[in-house]
């Protein structure tokens, strides 16, 4: 029973020791100890936050820059298709124009030559005349030197013309 | 979740063990008292292993380490007639008598006796000495002291970085205390009773590591000093008890009239009986272990009576592993036993200040996190 009966003495002492323990580690350690464990914990938890966020922004600007891209790369295509159809524009403009103008160019070289041709007839048909003639006036001429001559020819062409 | 499970399974265990342990050491004690008496009958200059193992749990005039090697504490008296007295332990050494006062050597009581060595009893003697427990119930306060002033100084120097040196051991515990013990149980108020709670967990772990030391007393073991906690833990709780706890008490809502007169004397009778069970608990597991412990070795030298000095040495190895084995279910019961006295006290203020029957808190515990307080 001895066991069970409490002591006045170690009741004291505890009392004491307990009570003291307790003021003396409340203001000298567990208020420095809790406060800095808090201000740990919301260091943390504001980092935690800041990371959060950081994390948020990278991944709205990222976001952005995709959008960007996109955009730009749309914008490139419309570039280039709009630059490739003004080409083929030009080529088949160029190339009709090109046609147009050489069957032009064609015609009227063929319009000269008909003229130069029909210019070269013309000058042909009357050289030609003029060189008739004047061989005609030669072989009269021969032909016409003495009077028997003339006098045949004369009949001839009296007998050859006959007169209606 | 899982970490619920795992905290219900170690709270079973908590309770399993700590009703099993006193269960085996009646056990035990019973045994003992047999063999003490066998023992008295035969022989007596013999082994006395009851009167052993009680000269250990006991408290003592003077710190005897071991045989032979002994510190003598102050002995503090009072007497109405000659007021304060205080002398060396050394003067009562042998059974001696000094300056008319004598240790009974049975009780430990410090008696008044006349010249012819007859106690007198009409003189009250108020026995103040430090004694072997109050010596190292101070040891343990200085060291907590020099621990968690280091510990404080360590945090102030790792301002914001991360726990080295001591802090890396207390810290977890103080989260412990906090965050599973203290924040769960109290709500939102919990920051003003965490001193308090967060003192009685380490003065109880130290003094329940202190006493697995060999040599060294047995404080936490010792019912003067837990009762003085338990009726600390009843001020707290009772004196921080708002409307509603008392309502509670007086008019539990939700019971027939006609039951109110078997009810209210209960709760009553509950208001102490919380208290008491904290100390007797305490107080029961952690002396049991030491007789445990000391039975153990009891009985090498039980054998060494019975069958001889061969018996003994041949019995030691076996005795020696179930000595280590069950100083290390010492270890995780002084964790345990400073867990347990925390969780209780903290569910009591919990119970006392709590606004209603929410058990919310309004902080968003789920109700995994609560346990229902074990009386």
């Amino acid at each position: 029973m001895e066991l069970l009966t409490p002591n006045i003495g170690l009741l004291f002492w505890q009392i004491v020791a307990f009570g003291g323990l307790f003021f003396i580690l409340r203001s000298f350690a567990w208020k420095p100890i809790l406060a800095s464990l808090k201000e740990r914990e919301e260091n943390i938890q504001s980092a935690l936050d800041l990371a959060e966020k950081t994390r948020r922004e990278m991944a709205a600007m990222k976001a952005d820059n995709e959008k960007l891209l996109a955009q730009a790369r749309s914008e490139r295509e419309a570039i280039l298709r709009g630059a490739k159809e003004t080409a083929d524009k030009m080529i088949a403009e160029s190339r009709d124009k090109a046609e147009s103008e050489g069957k032009r160019i064609l015609d009227q070289a063929r319009e000269t030559m008909q003229n130069e041709r029909q210019a070269l007839i013309a000058q042909m048909k009357k050289e030609v005349v003029t060189l008739s003639l004047d061989i005609a006036e030669k072989v009269l001429r021969k032909e016409l030197s003495d009077k028997s001559a003339q006098e045949k020819l004369v009949n001839d062409l009296v007998a050859t013309s006959s007169l209606n | 979740m899982s970490v619920s499970f795992f905290k219900r399974i170690f709270l079973l265990s908590a309770l399993i063990l700590s009703s099993l342990v006193p269960a085996l050491a009646q056990d035990d004690e019973h045994h003992e008292g047999e063999t003490t008496v066998v023992e008295h009958g035969k022989t007596e200059e013999g082994f006395n292993m009851g009167e052993m193992i009680m000269h250990h749990i006991k408290d003592e005039h003077g710190w005897e380490f071991a045989h032979g090697f002994k510190l003598h504490l102050p002995v503090i008296l009072y007497t109405a007639d000659r007021g304060l007295e205080v002398f060396s332990s050394k003067d009562f050494e042998e059974g001696k008598t000094h300056n008319g006062y004598h240790i009974d050597h049975k009780s430990g009581q410090v008696h008044r006796v006349d010249t012819a060595g007859k106690a007198d009893e009409s003189v009250k003697v108020w026995d103040f000495s430090i004694t072997k427990n109050a010596a190292s119930l101070l040891l343990s306060v200085v060291l907590l002291i020099l621990i968690l002033g280091a510990v404080k100084n360590s945090f102030a120097k790792n301002r914001g970085g991360k726990p080295t040196g001591i802090q890396r051991f207390v810290e977890p515990l103080i989260l412990f205390i906090r965050d599973e013990v203290a924040k769960p149980n109290l709500g939102p108020g919990y920051a003003k009773y965490l001193p308090y709670l967060l003192t009685v967990f380490f003065f109880i772990l130290t003094n329940n590591l202190l006493g697995l030391l060999p040599g060294s007393a047995n404080v936490t073991g010792n019912i003067a000093v837990t009762m003085v906690l338990a009726v600390i833990a009843f001020f707290v709780v009772n004196l921080s008890g708002n409307k509603h706890y008392w309502m509670h008490l007086v008019l539990p809502s939700g019971v027939p009239w006609w039951l109110l007169p078997l009810i209210i004397p209960i709760e009553i009778i509950g208001l102490f009986v919380k208290p008491v069970s904290l100390m007797i608990r305490l107080f029961a597991n952690i002396t049991a272990g030491h007789v445990i412990i000391l039975s153990l070795l009891g009985l090498i030298f039980v054998a060494n009576q019975l069958g001889g000095a061969g018996t003994a040495w041949g019995l030691s190895p076996v005795v020696i592993v179930f000595t280590l084995f069950l100083n290390l279910i010492e270890l995780l019961v002084a964790f345990l036993q400073a867990y347990i006295f925390t969780l209780l006290t903290s569910m009591y203020i919990g119970s006392a200040i709590e606004d209603n029957h929410d058990m919310d808190h309004g902080i968003g515990y789920d109700e995994e996190h609560i346990i229902e307080p074990v009386a």
